[in-house]
């Protein structure tokens, strides 16, 4: 078969552009590559997830409560709504742990003997079920099973009410409803210390006063049911029977926990990679019409001896083609291979039972289908434009431009420059346009550095308010239950301890107009010194006399204000309503909260002072010892040490952005090295008579190549302070798509990634303009002096 | 070709002739020619009012000093370019109405080209740079052929930047010829030649007008070579100064310059 000549031309012309279609290629690489995997573990966690629910039928309404007789299950099975109710005990017990220092926490959950469980089921991952009649078998959490080497059949043991008892491990789990397994008082899980312990009611029940007794519910709706009717249902039925306040999932940690990592994933999901795809288009839409707009000559050429402006157009488009369906296929390549990455990261994270990352070639089409459409129309204009001229216009070379001073020389600043300077100057002021766009190119690749790393620089922020501001005791010590007052003397004795602020925290129900939310409320002392209240911008609040401080998205949410009062509902004790003002408002960083004085809040319970648990502050050299001996302490429920919870963030918070900004380098780089290479590889061809010239007139290499680069030089300078703009409003419009409750990432960016992302557009462009020297170097005199083209 | 009639193709604009070609017959016929190029603050006007008749199997020299007009001439009649205003018919096909894609056929179908600037293909060989052409005319010569014709024979696989100018100006016109155009137009073809090959280029372009009767049009600054054409053409500040008619064309070896 014979290969045409126009054909052969296009094969030569792709190979001699093939550095610059490659780094074209490589752009929309990364964009499909980033949409398949960001996009596609989104969807694929998603899927699991909804799987994972529906498969282990995870609950639509909860409820803790006191205890009621088993005979009430029937009557919540008849709430109108309500598909399915499981009635189980939960209580927390003590664990032996010999291989730790200390004593670990357990929360047991009875199961049904004999069938799994209509609503909130377990998911095994390795062994077996409990049997019926078996009361010392137990099926333990996954996580705490692994962090602690378990295997099945060790024997465990734990004190239960006051009873030491061994259990027999046999089988270790998962499940919906306790993914996230976070102790009593503490931020974050602890698998070591802490687990979730499956087993059979009739060693759990006896806890309770009545034998058939339960302690919690859980319930799933049928289609169409209102989950606020049946939880209003269900209060009043639970109510006699000590009921804390049904939930549905939003307000079931483990579902919320889950559902804003996910819906965060989505975000990032869908937000970065659309900003990757929009810059690639862009680019493609840039290089490809400078790239085409070089061949003008050609193109005349071709029309003159009689070629069509189909067949022309067909034949330029081939480099759209090409780099496009270069950089899909190197893009659906790469996304198979990080998308297995992500899926296999995020299946230690999130734990699902079936979770799978399967190329969706749905999304390959759509990132290479955008792709190509900014190729082409980029390509497709710049044909266009050249096919427009009369062709006998179009095979001269374009006509040297008429040069006047510019407006930069017109203010004074020429004088000061050199030759070579004012024809940089000169260079960039004819062609003002394009040099805006490759500067903005390049500044976008700058703004996609800031909206990798500046993240970090929010969650270090956070961090440092976190551990270094707010939370300035040595240990957080909670207890089984609430205890008196008096406890902070008994904690003050002990050797070591320096200082003790106890806290309170009272379950309560807010109301404002309809609008109602249930969380807790932090009872603190008002002259607070461990803990402190402290706003995004450093401010600490005091603790008010009276009134409650509201993080300010709770605020948001109930629609109050400083000033407004709200109705309080306490869900323990005498469960009174009071009225109480809203006396100041915290734009914090982490989670939702309230916090009210420990007086105050007294007042609304009508009880006796009491603790929750208490921050200490202790003599240094003594920690550890403390540490210990409040450990093995009963009535002690946790003990946490921020030091040690601030280091385990900062490692992952390190590990996570090694990742991240490997990721985000490459990728910005790519841009960068697309546009500054492409921008000197074009600037090369079309000025690379004029240069030959001045070569021949004697001018050195280094001379030239100053010319040549200057150009390139000020665009990228230009591009670093305008990608920091972009960056940051980008960062913003991410960070308000990202409205976590558990936290919120302030939008600040440091110094330090000012200068890095600076940097690293230097060497990107450095870089870039090494590869063409190789070139200039080359350059054939007179090859370049004798053909015309 | 030999056989065909000016303006009778797939266009269906036909002269209604069906016999062979007639020495004479007018192949194109343009009127009142004017081509104004608008640069903003000044209009250069390259033709004025120019009437232009090429016949069948001629070889008309076109002279004339240099930003005369030729070039511009030659452009619109070849299909390159559009006069301002005036009009022109390659047989009854009216070319100052065509659109792009009209223009675009008439010179696939019926034009060969020697630009000034020869406009070869710098990525593809000689050989290939005429494969160009030949490839999407009707009835070509084999490329090699050309180049044999155009004394290339033994340069088909060099590449333009390896081809002497000389050399880069003959693959211009062997590309022209392969086609076997109607009408053949050259913008000095010698003008970057020594005397040796320019003679030959002439040759070349002479025995295709007398072998096959291709309405040929040179540009040259050359006044000697005018004896070698049908009819002289001398132009001036975009005018037609003066056509002479030579009864009798000088053969090759009586030009000197
Ligand atoms: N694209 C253009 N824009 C503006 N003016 C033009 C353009 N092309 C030609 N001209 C002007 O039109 C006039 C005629 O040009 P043309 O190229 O036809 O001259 P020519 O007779 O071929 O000259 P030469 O022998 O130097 O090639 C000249 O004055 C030229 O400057
Ligand atoms: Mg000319």
């Amino acid at each position: 078969m014979r290969i045409r000549a126009l054909d052969r031309k296009m094969l030569r012309e792709l190979w001699r552009l093939r550095g610059q279609l490659l780094s074209i290629g490589l752009v929309v690489a990364t964009a499909v590559m980033m949409l398949v995997t960001m996009r596609g573990t989104f969807e694929a966690l998603f899927e699991a997830r909804a799987a994972y629910y529906r498969d282990y039928r995870l609950g639509d309404v909860w409820s803790t409560l006191e205890q009621a007789p088993e005979s009430l299950r029937e009557r919540i099975a008849r709430i109108p709504g309500v598909a399915a109710v499981e009635t189980r005990v939960t209580t927390f017990a003590t664990l032996d742990l010999p291989w730790l220092d200390a004593p670990g926490q357990g929360l047991f959950v009875s199961v049904p003997e004999g069938r799994r469980a209509a609503v909130d089921d377990i998911h095994i991952r390795e062994g077996r079920y409990v049997r019926a009649g078996r009361a010392s078998e137990v099926v333990v959490s996954e996580n705490f099973f692994l962090s602690n080497g378990l295997q099945v059949g060790d024997t465990i043991r734990a004190v239960l009410n006051g009873i030491r008892r061994d259990m027999r491990i046999v089988g270790s789990a998962i499940s919906p409803a306790h993914s996230y397994a976070v102790p009593p008082g503490a931020l974050y899980p602890d698998d070591e210390r802490y687990g979730v312990f499956w087993m059979s009611r009739e060693v759990l029940g006896p806890n309770l006063q009545a034998d058939d007794a339960f302690n919690e519910v859980a319930v799933r709706l049928g289609r169409g049911a209102s989950e606020t009717a049946v939880i209003r249902e269900l209060d009043r039925v639970l109510d006699p029977y000590g009921g804390l306040g049904a939930y549905g999932r939003p307000d079931q940690l483990s579902y919320k926990i889950l559902n804003d990592e996910l819906n965060q994933n989505r975000s990032m999901g869908t937000a970065f990679p659309l900003v990757f795809l929009g810059v690639a288009a862009f680019l493609l839409n840039l290089v490809l019409s400078r790239l085409i707009a070089t061949q003008r000559t050609e193109i005349g050429a071709l029309k003159a001896v009689g070629y069509t402006n189909r067949e022309i157009g067909v034949h330029f488009l081939s480099y759209s083609v090409a780099a496009v369906g270069l950089g899909t296929l190197l893009g659906a390549l790469g996304g198979v291979w990080a998308g297995d990455a992500m899926i296999d990261l995020y299946g230690v994270y999130f734990n699902f039972p079936a979770l799978e990352h399967r190329l969706s070639w749905t999304l390959v089409a759509i990132g290479g289908g955008i792709s190509l459409v900014a190729a082409v129309l980029g390509g497709g204009g710049a044909v266009r434009r050249a096919a427009s001229l009369p062709p006998a216009e179009a095979m001269r070379p374009e006509p040297p431009d008429r040069f006047t001073p510019g407006w930069v020389e017109r203010v004074g600043v020429g004088d000061m420059l050199s030759t070579s300077g004012r024809l940089i100057l000169r260079n960039l002021e004819r062609r003002p346009v394009r040099a805006m766009m490759s500067s903005l190119g390049v500044a976008f690749s700058v703004a996609i550095l800031v909206i990798g790393m500046f993240m970090f620089d929010g969650m270090e922020l956070m961090i440092d308010l976190q551990f270094e501001v707010a939370q300035r005791e040595d240990l957080t010590v909670a207890f089984n239950r609430d205890l008196g007052d008096e406890v902070r003397y008994d904690l003050a004795r002990m050797p070591g301890v320096t200082r003790v602020e106890p806290f309170h925290i009272v379950p309560v129900r807010l109301h404002a107009g309809h609008r109602e939310r249930e969380l807790a409320i932090t009872g603190l002392e008002p002259d607070s010194r461990l803990r402190r209240i402290v706003s995004e911008n450093r401010r600490i609040h005091p603790i008010p006399l009276e009134g409650l401080i509201l993080s300010a998205i709770l605020a948001d949410r109930l629609g109050v204000a400083q000033g407004d009062t709200l109705g309080v509902e306490a869900l323990t004790g005498l469960r009174r309503t009071e009225r109480i003002a809203v006396a100041d408002v915290v734009h914090d960083l982490m989670g939702i909260s309230a916090y009210m004085s420990m007086d105050a809040l007294r007042r609304l319970t009508r009880e006796g002072p009491r603790a929750t648990g208490a921050y200490l502050l202790t003599d240094g050299a003594r920690l550890n010892e403390v540490n210990q001996e409040l450990k093995q302490a009963p009535g002690v429920a946790s003990v946490a040490s921020p030091a040690t919870m601030q280091a385990s963030f900062e490692t992952q918070l390190e590990d996570s952005l090694f990742i991240a900004i490997f990721f985000i380098v490459g990728f910005a780089s790519i841009i960068s090295v697309a546009i500054i290479y492409n921008g000197t590889r074009i600037a090369l061809s079309e000025r690379g008579r004029e240069l030959a010239s001045l070569r021949v007139l004697g001018f050195t290499r280094k001379e030239v190549s100053t010319l040549l680069f200057g150009e390139q030089a000020v665009i990228t300078l230009f591009a670093i302070p305008v990608g920091w703009g972009i960056g940051y409003a980008l960062a913003y419009l991410l960070l308000t798509s990202l409205n976590s409750e558990t936290y919120r990432i302030p939008l600040v960016v440091s110094g330090q990634t000012y200068f890095w992302t600076a940097a690293i557009t230097l060497a990107a462009a450095v870089a870039s303009a090494m590869l063409v020297r190789r070139r200039l170097n080359r350059m054939d005199l007179i090859a370049v002096l004798k053909t015309r083209e | 070709m030999v056989g065909s009639t000016p303006g009778r193709g797939d266009a269906g604009k036909g002269t209604g002739e069906g016999g062979g070609p007639r020495l004479g017959a007018t192949v194109l016929e343009a009127r009142d020619l004017s081509k104004i190029y608008d640069m903003g603050e000044v209009q250069v006007e390259a033709l004025r009012s120019v009437d232009l008749d090429l016949y069948s199997g001629e070889l008309t020299v076109l002279l004339g000093a240099s930003g005369s007009g030729k070039s511009t001439l030659l452009n619109i009649v070849g299909g390159l370019d559009r006069p301002t205003s005036g009009t022109l018919h390659y047989g009854d096909w009216d070319l100052s109405e065509a659109d792009d894609h009209e223009l675009t056929l008439y010179r696939r179908r019926y034009v060969g080209f020697v630009f000034q600037l020869y406009n070869l293909i710098p990525s593809l060989t000689a050989r290939e740079n005429v494969s160009l052409v030949s490839e999407i005319a009707r009835d070509p010569m084999r490329p090699e052929e050309a180049l044999e014709l155009v004394g290339l024979g033994d340069r088909l696989d060099h590449f333009p930047a390896q081809l002497s100018g000389g050399e880069q100006q003959r693959v211009a016109i062997a590309r022209a010829v392969a086609k076997r155009p109607e009408l053949m137009l050259c913008d000095e073809p010698t003008g970057a030649l020594d005397v040796k090959t320019g003679k030959l280029v002439l040759a070349v372009l002479d025995q295709v007008n007398r072998e096959t009767g291709t309405t040929t049009a040179i540009i040259t600054h050359n006044v000697a070579i005018g004896g070698l054409g049908d009819r002289v053409i001398r132009m001036s500040s975009g005018e037609i100064a003066e056509v002479t008619v030579n009864h009798e064309r000088s053969s090759l070896d009586e030009v000197e310059w």
